[in-house]
């Protein structure tokens, strides 16, 4: 017997599918009156067939149009006009065309059929996601119906949880005083904003002093989350900018912190690693994912290779006089500033965010964690864990450390200071090219856009304390945290201010920063 | 005994020249008639009495980076001050020595300026409040940053955030200081059209005045007991420190001096200029100071007001030939000049002249 259904079901879904909707429905669905229509749309209810979906969709919509002409139905999709028997586009004008028209029962009826097919659907996740979306949509007696009927069937909890909770706001809108209270009690768990705005409704409207209350304790406990979830964002926003001012900053940790070399051209190297970035979605122009992946070895050669040259053309010569190295390295910013102004056009570029960095995770009402600050969290934290392990465990680390302690000593030991020095350079630009990458998927890039971090950058370094790297990781924390909470007090303009002052100030304080370096090797 | 003779005469030599230049320049302009060969121009009158500023800027950037070695970048903000507290007197001018509302304020719907604008509708309050202001904010920065011993590249990055968190602060509209777009459309100083051309001639000639006057209050403070104890500081700050002088007073003391002639040389700029805006605090402007005065060479005071005449005069060439490349060249300067020429120009030309091997200084360490 099962199997005999299931061999008619196939028939008719194949049947239909070919002929979707046999061509006297469609004229009657364009000139027949407005209860002939309705009675029309229940006929096709009850066939419930899944191809026509779209057909009700647009209906709904206002886009569904019938052709005299060509005696058929079409759908309006981007100012374009399908054909819904062969979905070929239609290329006649406009006039041609006419909306079948309906009213709101037909509406209703198409709504509630629409309802029936998510909440019947197979998967897990559209049934739970229409059950979300029915709160506080419920507008008649019919889809309570449904509803009740659904719940009979229902297997997962959270969308039996969803119904119930549906169910109880919709009933709240005309209840007694104890069934008000139960009901409430249902759903103390809500956070959606359409209940907290009924909530602050039932408090200031007439009617009984219990309920009333009820209502309020329920209001207090939601603002109350509220708020801890908008202190939430704030630490994620916070941490987020800060783990890209640490970002920023870790390539200048190693240069100015470990090697004592004040490099203004840092913000350019950062912004060298965006236009890699640029230039390698361009070369792969149909794979912007695959390219951003590729753009986080190349920018690191590259900008490692840029700061090679720079330490072996310029800085080398310039050991030992820090005022002149920040003039030299100054010069070299305006002018690879400028080269890019002249190679690229002074216009900020398009970067293409792939597809798996887009949109956000929403963890309930009133969080949702966008997903390309949480890449770039990431990535700041491996870079800073990767740099870690290659200044305490290779050999490369030994010997940069040596020579930033003792220069003299670690010579007379037979470690190639020249080279190392310019290795570490080159390891402390590598770094900043992928700040660049990491930063060209949140901002804008153009030649300006290492000057913004430059200042950020040095004042995260001589606040975390020189030479420290695990001080540039909380002092770039603290900063993004302060910012960002300090933001919606103050503006974010002025916050910057402040915090800028009071870094000056921290300065005066302990110049040697929050984590100083200890021993022989810093001079007094 | 020879160097000391030379870097006096090349100093008394260039303002000799500037003093011709500009003597030339105002009979030029007043007593030739316009289609004359000899003619020059208004614009040239502005653009030397810009460079006359500027001077004095570099002037100011060299007392405290060559002498005392500290390498402000943060200059730009005492002369942006000193400017702004012209500019404020300026926009308040109206016909005949009366006070009117400045632009901004009627874009922001204000009737009354913010009580910080209580000196700018006098002229001799706004006279000390140029040198008052810009003094003030280096004193109580350098108060606390000279006595916490904070010294080296660290005091550049401080003075450079100074400048930064200044221009951020009037960008805001909320300040009272026009925001974005500054104070300009001036009109009135003292009464006289600030458009004419005798007004153009008096600026130039107060300019020079002024920068000659600085000069030589520089060169004296250079010259006495105090100058060497300046020097000595910036040679050996702890062998100073150790034989008992107060090293914070002294530099507080010059600090907050040159950051008074900064102002003053903004004040000067503005009325010239016609616009004041917060695009002066850019760090980028403090940095190009300190490249005028590397570039005219170091310690020597006049090489200050060479280097600032010679980079800027160049700017100005570069600016219309090919206004695209004048960062390249400024890159470029900056570069060669560190690398090739640690004593700048003046000292190429001091080389020539004595075959006496000048004591290197040593650097001030980091």
């Amino acid at each position: 017997m099962r199997r005999m259904i299931l061999i008619c079901l196939l028939w008719m879904i194949t049947n239909l599918a070919t002929a979707a909707l046999p061509d006297q429905f469609a004229q009657r669905l364009a000139k027949g009156s407005l209860t002939e229509k309705q009675q029309l749309i229940n006929e096709m209810i009850k066939e419930n067939d899944a191809s026509i979906q779209p057909l009700f969709t647009a209906l709904v919509e206002g886009n569904l149009y019938w052709l005299d002409t060509n005696s058929t139905l079409a759908i309006k999709q981007d100012n374009q006009f399908i054909n819904w028997s062969n979905k070929q586009v239609i290329d006649l004008p406009k006039n041609q065309f006419k909306r079948i028209t309906i009213n709101n029962n037909i509406r209703q009826l198409v709504a509630q059929y629409q309802l029936q097919i998510k909440l019947s659907s197979n998967t897990i996740p559209t049934r739970r996601n229409a059950a979300k979306a029915l709160f506080g949509h419920i507008q008649s007696p019919s889809q309570i119906n449904i509803i009740v009927e659904r719940l009979a069937l229902e297997q997962d909890s959270e969308v039996k949880q969803r119904l119930l909770e549906a169910l109880a706001f919709a009933k709240l809108e005309n209840c007694q005083q104890n069934e008000c209270l139960v009901l409430l009690t249902q759903l103390s768990n809500v956070t959606n904003p359409i209940f907290v705005q009924k909530l602050q409704q039932m408090t200031s409207i007439e009617g009984s002093q219990i309920v009333k209350e009820k209502a309020q304790s329920l209001l207090d406990k939601l603002t109350q989350k509220k708020a801890m979830y908008e202190k939430t964002e704030q630490v994620y926003f916070g941490i987020s900018l800060g783990a890209v001012l640490v970002l920023a900053a870790i390539g200048l940790a190693i240069t100015f912190g470990v090697m004592g070399v004040i490099n203004m051209a840092h913000g350019e190297l950062i912004m060298i690693g965006a236009y890699t970035t640029y230039v390698m979605q361009q070369l792969l122009p149909n794979y912007p994912g695959i390219a951003l992946i590729l753009s986080v070895p190349a920018a690191f050669l590259v900008c490692g290779a840029v700061g090679m040259l720079i330490e072996i053309s310029v800085i080398r010569y310039l050991y030992g006089r820090p005022l002149e190295t920040l003039l030299a390295t100054f010069g070299i910013s305006l002018l690879l500033q400028q080269l890019f102004r002249t190679l690229f056009s002074p216009l900020n570029k398009a970067i293409i965010t792939p597809s798996w960095m887009q949109g956000s995770i929403q963890v309930n009402d009133f969080l949702s964690l966008t997903i390309n600050r949480l890449y770039v969290i990431g990535f700041s934290l491996t870079i800073f864990i990767v740099l870690l392990l290659i200044m305490k465990k290779t050999s490369l680390g030994l010997n940069v450390r040596a020579i930033s302690m003792n220069p003299l000593m670690a010579r007379c030991l037979g470690v190639k200071a020249s080279w190392v020095n310019a290795l570490t350079f080159g390891l402390g630009s590598g770094i900043a090219g992928l700040a660049g990458v990491a930063l060209s998927q949140i901002t804008n890039v153009g030649p300006n856009l290492g000057q913004n971090y430059i200042i950020d950058s040095f004042m995260v370094v001589v606040f975390g304390g020189v030479g420290n790297l695990w001080g540039t990781l909380i002092a770039g924390l603290t900063l993004g945290l302060a910012n960002k909470f300090l933001e919606p007090i103050t503006g974010a303009m002025l916050a910057k201010i402040m915090v800028l002052i009071s870094l000056v100030l921290f300065i005066q304080k302990r110049p040697r920063g929050l984590f100083p370096q200890r021993g022989r090797a810093v001079e007094g | 005994m020879l160097t000391k003779y030379f870097n006096q005469d090349n100093g008394r030599y260039v303002l000799f020249c500037l003093t011709l230049l500009v003597i030339y320049l105002v009979m030029a302009n007043l007593f030739f008639p316009t289609n004359s060969l000899f003619y020059v121009g208004n614009q040239t009158i502005i653009l030397v009495s810009k460079y006359l500023c500027y001077a004095l800027l570099a002037l100011s950037v060299d007392l405290v980076w060559g002498y005392l070695g500290i390498l402000s970048l943060g200059h730009g903000a005492f002369f942006a001050l000193g400017g702004y507290m012209m500019g404020m007197y300026l926009s308040v001018q109206g016909e005949n020595g009366s006070t009117t509302l400045p632009e901004f304020a009627s874009f922001i719907n204000w009737q009354n300026l913010p009580w910080y604008w209580m000196g700018a509708d006098n002229f001799l309050s706004t006279l000390l409040l140029v040198m008052l202001i810009p003094g003030l904010v280096a004193f109580i920065f350098g108060y606390m940053t000279f006595r916490s011993r904070v010294s080296g590249v660290y005091l550049s990055i401080i003075t450079q955030a100074l400048t930064f968190a200044l221009m951020l602060a009037f960008q805001r509209n909320e300040m009272g200081f026009g925001g974005d777009n500054g104070l300009t459309n001036f009109k009135y100083l003292l009464g006289f059209s600030i458009t004419s051309n005798g007004m153009r001639v008096m600026l130039l000639l107060i300019t020079l005045i002024v920068v000659v006057i600085s000069y030589l209050i520089c060169y004296q403070l250079i010259k006495s007991k105090l100058g060497k104890v300046i020097i000595a500081i910036r040679d050996a700050e702890a062998r100073v420190r150790f034989v008992g002088y107060r090293v914070e007073n002294v530099k507080l003391a010059v600090f907050t001096f040159s950051a008074v002639l900064a102002g003053i040389a903004g004040a000067l700029y503005v009325p010239q200029v016609g616009i004041i805006t917060p695009i002066e605090f850019l760090p980028l402007n403090s940095i190009e100071i300190v490249v005028w005065v590397a570039v005219g060479g170091r310690a020597t005071l006049y090489g200050a007001i060479v280097g600032a005449f010679l980079v800027n005069y160049c700017k100005s060439l570069f600016t219309v030939w090919f206004p695209d490349e004048w960062l390249f060249a400024l890159g470029l300067l900056f570069v060669l000049v560190t690398l090739f020429l640690p004593k700048g120009i003046v000292g190429l030309l001091k080389l020539t002249h004595s075959k006496k091997p000048q004591l290197k200084p040593q650097e001030a360490s980091l």
